[in-house]
């Protein structure tokens, strides 16, 4: 009995030292992309539970960051030259995201601190943008706020400090909306559990956003076949100037 | 009524593109401009991207000028010898005008050189059509016929370019070179901005060439029918920018705008119509020069490498 009551407590012990299970999971793992789609919202959710699994685990903060493909992009600094607005600087960055959503239970500034923040990529602020060539600290923190205001502002890069419902300390759950405008690929939805400042446990879920149908045809037909599809849409806009003329012709 | 764009990726309200094609649509029936200068703006405006705005509002200038082209010649109003000199010179000018469009895209001032142009043309053009229509419309009010015969002379340099052709429509005698030049500058711009140049061909042809008023706008139509299939196909296959699904939405409104716009051309003085198409003109490039010298919302710029 008492050698029972000594391995039941070595056993919570243990566990105790060991990380929380995270179970993620999003309501669509494929996002359809074709006529009328206006963007939709994606539903992360999912449940963090005790290793011992006898009860809800506690004290856990959860946050989730949904990224889209990255991309290559440059950025273009409007200064006022001889009286009028020019493009003067530029820098590049070679993995912007083409989508970036974060949903925290509470704000980040308050679970983690900056480092820990940085390395997860915890916020808008900590996007990491790979910058190519050269760049000054200084200038480099310029053009990222710029990309991030832009982004924002478009709906594409966006921070929802409340926007993780934990209940019963069990289930989380964090709604995400996409535009109309988001790129087609991979995005990756990442669940983290934090405890006392440190990411104790993380989990990712995968979700495909892709065209289909008609728009996907069109799409590829562009790309692959551009002499053809150059020829269509000259036969297009003839074939409907011609059928209008004959028609008001007619009338 | 949402319609999802495939090239330009994003969702717009349907609605809305029908009805900016068909704005375009009349002003192209009624100056014989294709307006592209208005509609890319106003696309790029509504959240679509430059580049796929300036390349579809190309293709739906090509079917605004196809029923613009058939309405005019039905009334004999298109001088074919002219337009296919003119269309020469456009697809040359198109060829220069993408070598032009990647130098200055690639060193980042593509906006702004395209800033200046439409500042520059549309000023420039906008206040000579304007000065000129108003004289007209004043001494229509006043009575005294126009004195028509000093109005259709030429410019001197064009009298002074080798080689000599008659356009018997047009009612001219003058060297092929300059409708071709005229054609190849018309060009250039067609791939620079995005726009049919209607609006330099009218004026260019009235003033530059001389040519019989009745002639002027159908063949400028033919004229940019023309080049701006060239333009489309180089968008198509350089750019890949062509979003078929805007370009067919803004046919659906301009193709009947057209008609409609012709029909009030035979009905308007043309004097009061070119004065009308100068305030137009002229607006716009007071909107462009204003945007040039003032902050511009956005300070930043995000192109993809």
């Amino acid at each position: 009995m008492i050698r029972i009551g000594f391995l039941f407590a070595a056993l919570l012990m243990l566990t105790a030292a060991r990380e929380p299970i995270l179970v993620p999971e999003v309501s669509q793992h494929e996002i359809q992309v074709q006529q009328g789609f206006t963007g939709t919202n994606l539903l992360l959710f999912g449940a963090v539970l005790d290793p011992a699994g006898t009860r809800a685990a506690r004290g856990y903060d959860i946050v989730v960051v949904l990224k889209g493909p990255t991309e290559a992009v440059r950025i273009r600094e409007k200064s006022r030259i001889g009286g009028i607005w020019v493009n003067a600087d530029s820098t590049d960055f070679r993995s912007a995201p083409s989508f970036f959503a974060v949903a925290a239970s509470r704000p980040v500034k308050d679970i983690v601190d900056d480092r820990t923040a940085a390395i997860y990529e915890l916020g808008n602020d900590y996007i990491q943008l790979s910058p190519s060539g050269t760049i000054n600290p200084e200038e480099q923190v310029r053009f990222t706020s710029g990309l991030v205001d832009l982004k924002r502002r478009k709906g594409l890069y966006k921070e929802d400090m409340h926007g993780v419902k934990l209940s019963g300390g069990v289930l989380y759950q964090a709604r995400i909306a996409l535009p109309s405008s988001v790129q087609t690929g991979t995005y990756t939805a990442e669940t983290f559990a934090i405890s006392d400042g440190r990411v104790v446990s993380s989990a990712i879920a995968k979700v495909d956003v892709r065209k289909v149908g008609f728009e996907r045809f069109i799409e590829v037909f562009a790309q692959i076949w551009s002499f053809w599809y150059g020829l269509l849409a000259v036969a297009l806009s003839t074939a409907m100037g011609w059928i209008a003329g004959r028609l008001f012709a007619m009338g | 009524m949402d319609v999802y764009l495939p090239i330009a990726n994003l969702s717009v309200n349907g609605l809305v593109i029908v009805l900016l094609g068909a704005l375009t649509g009349v002003l192209s029936g009624l100056f014989g401009v294709g307006g592209g200068f208005l509609t890319t703006p106003l696309m790029i405006f509504y959240g679509i991207p430059p580049t796929v705005a300036a390349a579809s509002a190309t293709t739906q200038v090509t079917g605004a000028s196809v029923s613009g082209v058939i309405a005019h010649s039905r009334r004999g109003g298109v001088d074919y010898q002219m337009g296919g000199v003119t269309v020469v010179g456009g697809v040359l000018g198109t060829g220069l005008g993408a070598l032009l469009f990647n130098f200055l895209e690639s060193v980042g001032q593509i906006d702004t050189a395209i800033n200046i142009l439409y500042v520059v043309l549309l000023g420039t053009i906008g206040t000579l059509m304007a000065k000129e229509s108003w004289g007209a419309i004043k001494a229509n009010r006043s009575g005294e016929g126009r004195p028509r015969a000093a109005k259709r002379r030429h410019h001197p340099l064009v009298a002074s370019l080798p080689l000599r052709w008659r356009f018997y429509r047009s009612g001219l005698y003058i060297s092929p070179l300059a409708p071709l030049l005229l054609g190849m500058f018309v060009g250039i711009l067609t791939m620079l901005m995005g726009v049919g140049g209607g609006f330099i061909l009218v004026p260019a042809m009235l003033y530059i060439l001389g040519m019989s008023a009745g002639v002027v706008v159908g063949t400028s139509l033919f004229n940019v029918m023309f080049v701006t299939m060239v333009s489309t196909m180089m968008h198509a296959l350089t750019t890949k920018a062509v979003d078929i699904v805007l370009a067919a939405l803004l046919l659906l409104g301009s193709v009947s705008g057209a008609q409609l716009g012709s029909m009030l051309a035979q009905k308007a003085k043309p004097e009061s119509l070119r004065f009308i198409l100068a305030a137009i003109v002229l607006l716009i490039a007071l909107r462009m020069l204003y945007g040039l010298s003032v902050r511009p919302d956005e300070i930043f710029t995000v192109i993809p490498l």
